[in-house]
Parts: structure tokens; C-alpha cells; sequence
């Protein structure tokens, strides 16, 4: 008999089938993982968890009997009051009389769990923030030392002991600097022979070593200053791991819980990407009628507000903002507005304004979502903000607007706007 | 009242001299173990095992593995090695969710059928439950592995871990030079039809010349016995027809291919115009998988009886002999009764005959028959009733039955009644289902047989034959299910793969579903993305 001990051995040994079988089921995964994150918050959207798909797509078929018509037989234990040609009501479809050999049958959802990188990686598969942001993040002023080898000179403060003595090490051993303790073990020999007495030529002999051997001690230094070593450091660029989400929305009256919805969705997408490429993400929410104010999330999607609609009022809290709390220098700036599309007529010239000089310099990206109700497509003309924006975005780059009048095209509107191949598909 | 009271009194003593007479025997104490336990146990194990029952079991590999590992094996058929395939990761995906939420406990124990034989043992285990875990799979399914005739006459078990690691690196090979996504849905389509990939009688070995001798010798010995002149003056018929020339060509086109074969990966391996040499390969890899597992289908209850019943003995004897404590054994019995629990058909946990159950009440009939039988068992089972050597019949019928043969052998009247046995029968064009025979005088025999028929592998798989093709015409394969009882393939699975079929195939192909009289269903198939 040998017992052998398997629990040190690597685990994971099922985790290529496992990526095969998400990788089958792909399609499939990613439309249950899109559906189980609109049910979330913004905040749990990124959170893995149990995904349903259906049985169907992941059915490996056999040849095997049906279970209706024909005739069946079964032996069950357990018989209390039949007899012999008694009969029994039949159960109702799901047979509790089956029990003869139907496996598998009840499989009409495959329920499994997804990790939290796995469900991420679906559900952001093949985003990326656009090229432009994505320079000014990696480029940004600050920087930081990163240890770069040794140099022979530099401040006292970055001398490497460890690499200076290493040096003087090899050259004392090259040269043959003699160890103290024999230089000690030297001195008592001849203290010792002194003592004794008579043995005066060794005595004469030993001081002569111990002079010789004291003299290439004082010739060959303990540590000389060619041993000297420095750290070396180089300057790095630090990325700015930091970002900072705008969510403006517009809760005049004229929005209702449908654009409501739609501008969380897209909140909720945007949040979940920006915390894939940073360390740290906060989100301020904005929100305006005629006047704008900074709230918590409870407020920002559910208490009902009146009066006009002035957009440069958000825009101006946002700027406020951003020089109290979020500085550009150290944190990346991103901005989603989403509105129904009214503005106060007047107001559109200082919007785009304060716009152009004010918000867009900070931003690395700036998203207007302008939704609607399916009804609304195609007919009518633009919408004031929308003709206004227009001009903005054609000419800047960070810059980037949609239109939403459904659930189901927030996903591939957002897709559109961080889609590979960068921003520059959506002046189209 | 006053006669339990002297039972549990005598119990109650005899456990007490049970635990002080040997104390210091003890094989362990608490819940915790070592690699130096564990060896203590195994040989404690075996000496009951082998020494006193007799068993014949291989040597025993003992691997230690955490419940991660467990649920590793578990998605590959319990095996050390296999094969990648998609459908691993969703079982492996299944069991983890499953086991994480709760829902789903872990085996303690799996064995393989190898030699050496087997046996991960998880690490939470108990002491206990290690012991249990090594009677039941290191001795009990281990020695069922060993001597067990549809085991010995199907498995190759020195050859199987060799045999997964080449499948293994085949098919790894084969994805780097044919591409993932090919060798997948190769596998896809033979998985499919891995349920009649299986030769359910072994080929005949060609016999040496003593055999032949010997064999025609006792076939004229035969004729000699039953000749009798006079059928020479009986009238002979007119004789049959002679067949037409498009008949014997049909003819011999079957003979030809050996048709009908109800191998269909086997047909498809040998016969398959379009396939390419890997592919053939990997047909036959899954094939002889399946061939490997199909002996525990055929035998799951049994092998399950044998086992239990081995640990209940061993673990009995373990403490009668003071070599577990009282706290030890009270614990194995409750794992070992919510084991064989048998639900009633109308209770709500019910999900089928438990095949722990019934194994373990058979053997433990078995031997009850073997030592004390009643009049009925006499009448019953005159071989075996009273033979007094319980061991030797059981380690008998272990290597000499499968799940069916041994129920319509040894299920007792006894055990009928015990466990409240009725057969029912369900007719659809009836309004209501009948129950036609239950544990009474009439109904032994029927209740039985109609229970190995539930037990017979041949009979649960639906019979499908590969019956003419023709290669040098259109080449359209043409299958016949052979329909019992008016029972049907479930129709979406079927075309599923019939569409598999037809893409290895590389040709139309049709499947009718018929009995003698009425022909049931077709399905047909054209290749959608044929293998090539």
C-alpha cells in the first residue's frame, strides 16, 4: 500500500475546461451576464456572481427514450395500500412514478458562478479607453523614482552599503589584506614567546611578519574609495491611477423614469469600465433643473425635482468641483451627461461655452447621452442641446454623443464610444 | 417492555466489555489523523478484509487530495487524466456551484478500476470516515474490480492510466496541428454518440487447436445422442424461394460491411468514407472510454452492495474486535444508514431505487439465506439456502452476476416484502396507470423480473443498428431503432445527433423508428458541416 499526498499538488487542474466551456458558451455567457448586470446598482454591477444560461445552448445531445407514450413499467418500494389491479391516477407531467432511469431530464437552465475577473472580462470585452485619453493618462507631470542599478557617485543618502562592501570584499581578498584575527593571533604568539623567554629568533621572526602584515594592512584599505557604490535612481512618469466621474443628469420634469433608467444604465457601464483602468474611482453626482447640486446617489436617481432646464448650471457645479476636490493635475476627469435634450434657448451659447473653455481642457472624456422614447426615433428634428453640441464635438475629440431611446441599445452605444480602434469612429 | 429492557441491558455490557477490553487497541482516537494513522487503518482494514472475509483486491494506492481536487476529479469521470473538452468545464462548472452555495455534498471517496487500485480519500475526513472510506473503496469496490467477470472481461485495468495519458497527448497533438475548434466539435459528435459506441458481447477469441478439438468432439457426441432415423422419412417442404439477384446483392452488402452493427462509432471508425486517420483515432479513443465505464453501468448496484456491505462488515468487526470506540462507530453507523436509506416511492426525497440500498439489503439477505434460511428461502433457493458459508456465496455471486442477473436470481420474497416492492404499469392509452403485481405470492416473480429488466443495461439503452449502406450508390446510412414497447427517441435530441451522424458520416442520414408492425418515426439528416 503507498499513501500519497496530493493535497500540495497544483490545484486548477479542471480551469482549461472551464475556460473552454465559457468560451462555448460565450455568446451565451455574455447575454446572461449583460441581463444579471442591469438588475444591479451602479455600484455591484462589477461584483461575479451566478449566471443562468440557457440549457439549450450548452446541450450535449444522446440518443435516449422520450418520456411520453408507449408503454413503461416501473418497480417502486414502499407500497403501503395497493393491490393487485388497482389503478393510480398518473402524476402530473414530471412523473413521480419516473423513477426508472430519465437522468438529466429536468436540465432547462444551467446555473453556474462566475468570478468577479471572469464576469468582467465578459462584460468589458474588447473596450478600451480611447487612444487619446488613454496619452494623457500614461503622460501625465508627476513623477516618481524607480531604482535604476548603482553609479559610482551620488549623495551620501543613496549609498548602497551592501554593494560597497561587496566591492571592497573582492579587493581586500585580491590583494591579500590581512585579517585582523591573524594579525591578533600574531601579537599573542609573541606576548607568549616574550614571556617564555629564550626563543628569541622565532620571537624576531614573528615581529617581522607582524610588521610586514601591518604595513599591506595600512596599503590596502578597508574600504577604498573605488569600492564605492550609489543607488541609481530614474525619474518615471507616474500614471494618475485616479479618476473622478461626472454623472450630470438633467431631472426637470420633462424626464421620466424610462430616461431615468436608460442614464443609469450608462452610468452604471461607464463606472464599471473606469474602475477596470483605475486604482480609485469617484463618482460625484450633478444633477440640474434650472439650478444645479451635488448629491448622493439615493437623491440623484430617485427624488423628483421641478422647474426649467439650464445646463450651464451643471456644467459650472462641475467645474467647481473639480478645482475644489478633483485638481486635473492628479486625477483623470471624466464626464457623462445624460438629458432629454431641452435646454433653455438662451442658454445653449454659454453651454457650449463654458464647455469648451472650462470643461473639456479638464476632461479626459466627455459623454452626452441624449435619451428618448422609442417613439421619438427618426421623427422630429434634433434637439437644441443636441445642434449645439454637435458643433463642439465635431471639433474636439473628447468629445463624444449618442442617442438612447431604448435598454437595449445602451450596451452597444457604450461599446460604440470605447469600441478597439478608438473614439475617432464616432464623428461618423 | 421488560424483554428491551434485558436486550439494551445486554448490549449496554457487551459494548462496555468491548471498549475496556482493548482500549489500549485502539486505532485512533478523536477526529484527527496522519499519514501513520492511515497506514494503522489500512492494515487494520485489510487484516478483516483479506484475512477474514478473503477478499482478493488489488494493491491499493492511497492519495490524499483537498475538496478543490475532489471537485477537479469529479469533472473528469473521477479519472487522474483526460482529455480537454468543453463539456468537463461544465460539469466542473455544475459541481461548483452546486457545492459552494451548499446544495451538494462531495463524495468522501473515489476509486478507480487500475491496478494498482486507486483510491483519493479527501482530507476532511474524519478518522472515522477514512476508515469507512478504505473498507468501502480500498477493499469492498476494489475487490468487485478484481473479480468481477463483466470487469474482467471488458477492462483492461493495469492499461487504463497508460491509455488516458495517450488519449490524452493524442488529442492535445491533434488540436495543435488540426486546430481546437476542429478536434471539439469531432469530440462533440462522438460524445453524442458515445452511448452506442459500446460492443455489448465480447468478440470471439480465436480458439487454439486443443479447444477446437475438444469442441468438435462434444458436437458429435451431440448429434450422435439425438440421432434418430426416423426424421430421415419425415416429407421435406417445398423449400424456400430462391432469392432474387437484387436480394443477394443486398445480402452480400451486409456481409460485407457486417451489418447491422449496433456499434455506430465503431461502424463509423471502420467505415466512414470522408473521415481522415486522427479523426478515425479519436472516434476510437472515445469509444474504448466508453467501452472502459460500461462494466459500472452494468453493475453499479452490485459493485455499490458489495462495497457497502464490506464496510459494514469490516467496520463491525473493527469494533467488536476494540479497535474503534464507541463514538467512532456511532458516527460511522449514521453516515452508513443516511447511505442505504431508501425513501418511499410517495415521499417527497424519492428519486429512484437506491442503489446503496438495495445492494447492501440483498448481500445482507444473501447472507442471511447462507446461515439461516427459512422454509420459503429453502423452497426458493435451494442452491445456496443454509449452505452455512455465507462468505464464500457472497464472494460468488461478486464475481459471477451483474445488476440484473443478480436480481432475477437472489432477490428474495424476503427482501419483496421487506422493502414493499410493487411493479406498475403505465400504458398511455390507458386513463390510468396499473398496478399489476405487488409483494404478495402472485407477484414475487413478476415484481423481479420486471426489476431486472430495469436493471439491464442492453434494455435501458435504446437499440439502434447502422442496418444498409450503400457505398457504391448514394451512400445514405440507414439506421433502425427497434422500438419496445412503443416508447420513441425524444425528438429534438434525436436530430441533435443524427446531425452529429451525418456530419462524421459525410452522407444523408435516416433513422426509422419501428417495431415488427408499425413504423413509428424518421428522422433524416443531411451533413451540415461534414468532417473531412
Amino acid at each position: 500500500m503507498n499513501i500519497i499526498d496530493r493535497r500540495r499538488d497544483p490545484g486548477g487542474k479542471s480551469l482549461a475546461n472551464r475556460q473552454r466551456f465559457i468560451r462555448r458558451a460565450r455568446a451565451l455567457v455574455r447575454r446572461a451576464v449583460r441581463e444579471a448586470s442591469a438588475k444591479r446598482s451602479i455600484k455591484d454591477v462589477e461584483k461575479g456572481g451566478d449566471i443562468v444560461v440557457p440549457a439549450d445552448g450548452v446541450r450535449e445531445p444522446v440518443l435516449r427514450r422520450g418520456s411520453q407514450g408507449g408503454t413503461r413499467e416501473y418497480v417502486l418500494p414502499g407500497n403501503k395500500k395497493y393491490i393487485q389491479g388497482d389503478t393510480i391516477a398518473r402524476p402530473e407531467e414530471e412523473g413521480g412514478g419516473s423513477g426508472a432511469s430519465d437522468g438529466g431530464e429536468g436540465e432547462d437552465d444551467f446555473r453556474f458562478a462566475l468570478s468577479d475577473e471572469e464576469f468582467l472580462d465578459l462584460f468589458l470585452e474588447d473596450l478600451e479607453l480611447p487612444d487619446l485619453a488613454k496619452r494623457q493618462v500614461m503622460g501625465v507631470e508627476d513623477t516618481q523614482p524607480v531604482r535604476a542599478g548603482y553609479r559610482s557617485s551620488g549623495p551620501p543618502a543613496s549609498l548602497s552599503v551592501s554593494r560597497t562592501m561587496r566591492n571592497s570584499l573582492s579587493r581586500r581578498t585580491a590583494l591579500g589584506r590581512p585579517r585582523p584575527e591573524e594579525i591578533a593571533a600574531l601579537e599573542a604568539e609573541i606576548a607568549r614567546l616574550d614571556e617564555i623567554g629564550g626563543n628569541e629568533e622565532r620571537a624576531a621572526e614573528l615581529r617581522e611578519e607582524l610588521a610586514r602584515k601591518q604595513k599591506r594592512m595600512r596599503l590596502v584599505p578597508f574600504i577604498d574609495p573605488l569600492d564605492v557604490r550609489y543607488r541609481r535612481y530614474d525619474q518615471v512618469p507616474k500614471p494618475v491611477a485616479r479618476a473622478v466621474m461626472f454623472c450630470l443628469m438633467d431631472v426637470s420634469g420633462s424626464m421620466d423614469e424610462h430616461m431615468k433608467d436608460l442614464a443609469k444604465r450608462f452610468y452604471s457601464l461607464l463606472y464599471l469600465f473606469l474602475k477596470r483602468r483605475y486604482k480609485r474611482v469617484d463618482v460625484v453626482f450633478i444633477r440640474h433643473t434650472h439650478e444645479a447640486k451635488e448629491v448622493d446617489e439615493e437623491t440623484f436617481f430617485h427624488s423628483r425635482e421641478s422647474g426649467g432646464t439650464v445646463v450651464s448650471t451643471a456644467l459650472e457645479e462641475m467645474a467647481r468641483v473639480v478645482q475644489d476636490r478633483y485638481p486635473a493635475t492628479q486625477w483623470n476627469v471624466y464626464g457623462a451627461q445624460a438629458s432629454d435634450g431641452d435646454n433653455l434657448p438662451m442658454d445653449n451659447s454659454n453651454t457650449i461655452n463654458l464647455l469648451k473653455t472650462a470643461i473639456l481642457p479638464l476632461c479626459q472624456y466627455y459623454a452626452y447621452l441624449e435619451v428618448g422614447h422609442a417613439k421619438d426615433d427618426g421623427g422630429g428634428d434634433a434637439s437644441s442641446l443636441w445642434r449645439a453640441y454637435e458643433l463642439v464635438a465635431r471639433a474636439d475629440e473628447r468629445m463624444a454623443m449618442r442617442k438612447v431611446s431604448h435598454r437595449r441599445d445602451i450596451y452597444p452605444v457604450f461599446r460604440e464610444l470605447f469600441a478597439k480602434g478608438g473614439a475617432s469612429a464616432e464623428t461618423s | 417492555m421488560t424483554d428491551e429492557a434485558i436486550t439494551a441491558g445486554k448490549r449496554k455490557s457487551r459494548i462496555v466489555m468491548a471498549s475496556t477490553a482493548a482500549s489500549s487497541e485502539l486505532l485512533f482516537n478523536g477526529p484527527d489523523w496522519n499519514f501513520e494513522t492511515l497506514g494503522r487503518i489500512f492494515e487494520a482494514v485489510r487484516k478483516v478484509g483479506e484475512g477474514e472475509i478473503g477478499l482478493d483486491p488489488y494493491r491499493t494506492q492511497i492519495e490524499v487530495i483537498t475538496s478543490e481536487q475532489m471537485l477537479d476529479a469529479y469533472s473528469s469521470v473521477g479519472m487522474p487524466l483526460f482529455y480537454k473538452h468543453w463539456s468537463f468545464g461544465k460539469d466542473f462548472a455544475r459541481n461548483e456551484a452546486l457545492y459552494r452555495k451548499g446544495w451538494q455534498g462531495l463524495a468522501y471517496e473515489i476509486v478507480i478500476n487500475s491496478d494498482p487500485c486507486v483510491c483519493y480519500i479527501m482530507e476532511e475526513n474524519s478518522a472515522t470516515m477514512q476508515t469507512l472510506v478504505l473498507a468501502h473503496a480500498a477493499m469492498g469496490h476494489n475487490h468487485f474490480f478484481k473479480n468481477n467477470y463483466v470487469f474482467k472481461q471488458w477492462t483492461d485495468a493495469s492499461g487504463i492510466a497508460d491509455y488516458l495519458s495517450f488519449a490524452k497527448s493524442f488529442i492535445a497533438r491533434c488540436e495543435e496541428r488540426y486546430g481546437v475548434e476542429s478536434v471539439e466539435r469531432l469530440i462533440d459528435a462522438a460524445h453524442a454518440l458515445q452511448s452506442h459506441g459500446i460492443h455489448r458481447y465480447p468478440g470471439k477469441r480465436s480458439m487454439d487447436l486443443r479447444t477446437e478439438e475438444l469442441r468438435e468432439r462434444e458436437r458429435r457426441a451431440h448429434g450422435e445422442a439425438l440421432f434418430n432415423d426416423l426424421w430421415r422419412t419425415v416429407p421435406q417442404g417445398k423449400g424456400k424461394k430462391p432469392a432474387t439477384k437484387k436480394k443477394l446483392e443486398e445480402d452480400q452488402r451486409k456481409a460485407i460491411l457486417k451489418l447491422p452493427e449496433e456499434n455506430i462509432l465503431y461502424f463509423l471508425e471502420k467505415t466512414a468514407p470522408r473521415l481522415a486517420g486522427w479523426q478515425r483515432e479519436i472516434l476510437r479513443i472515445i469509444r474504448l472510454i466508453a467501452q472502459y465505464f460500461y462494466p459500472q453501468r452494468q453493475t453499479k448496484m452490485m459493485n455499490e452492495g458489495c462495497a457497502t456491505w464490506t464496510h459494514h462488515r469490516i467496520m463491525t468487526r473493527l469494533h467488536e474486535k476494540g479497535q474503534i470506540s464507541d463514538g467512532s462507530y456511532l458516527e460511522f453507523l449514521h453516515s452508513h444508514s443516511s447511505v442505504v436509506m431508501q425513501p418511499d416511492f410517495d415521499d417527497r426525497r424519492f428519486s429512484g431505487v437506491n442503489p446503496y440500498a438495495l445492494g447492501f439489503a440483498m448481500m445482507q439477505d444473501i447472507e442471511r439465506i447462507a446461515m439461516t434460511p427459512t422454509d420459503e428461502d429453502r423452497a426458493w433457493f435451494p442452491d445456496i439456502a443454509g449452505n452455512g458459508d455465507a462468505y464464500g456465496t457472497l464472494k460468488n455471486v461478486w464475481a459471477n452476476f451483474r445488476d440484473e442477473s443478480i436480481v432475477s436470481q437472489y432477490l428474495s420474497p424476503n427482501l419483496i416484502r421487506k422493502m414493499g416492492l410493487f411493479r406498475i404499469v403505465d400504458d398511455h392509452d390507458e386513463e390510468e396507470m396499473e398496478v399489476a403485481a405487488i409483494h404478495d405470492e402472485r407477484g414475487y416473480r413478476e415484481v423481479r423480473r420486471a426489476l431486472a429488466r430495469q436493471y439491464d443495461v442492453a434494455r435501458r439503452d435504446a437499440d439502434i443498428q447502422v442496418v444498409d449502406v450503400d457505398l457504391t450508390g448514394d451512400r445514405r446510412l440507414e439506421l433502425r431503432h427497434h422500438v419496445v414497447d412503443g416508447v420513441i427517441l425524444e425528438e429534438k435530441d434525436a436530430d441533435r445527433v443524427l446531425q452529429h451522424l451525418a456530419d462524421l458520416w459525410g452522407y444523408e442520414v435516416r433513422l426509422v423508428e419501428s417495431d415488427d408492425n408499425t413504423v413509428y418515426a424518421e428522422h433524416k439528416s443531411e451533413p451540415m458541416r461534414p468532417f473531412a
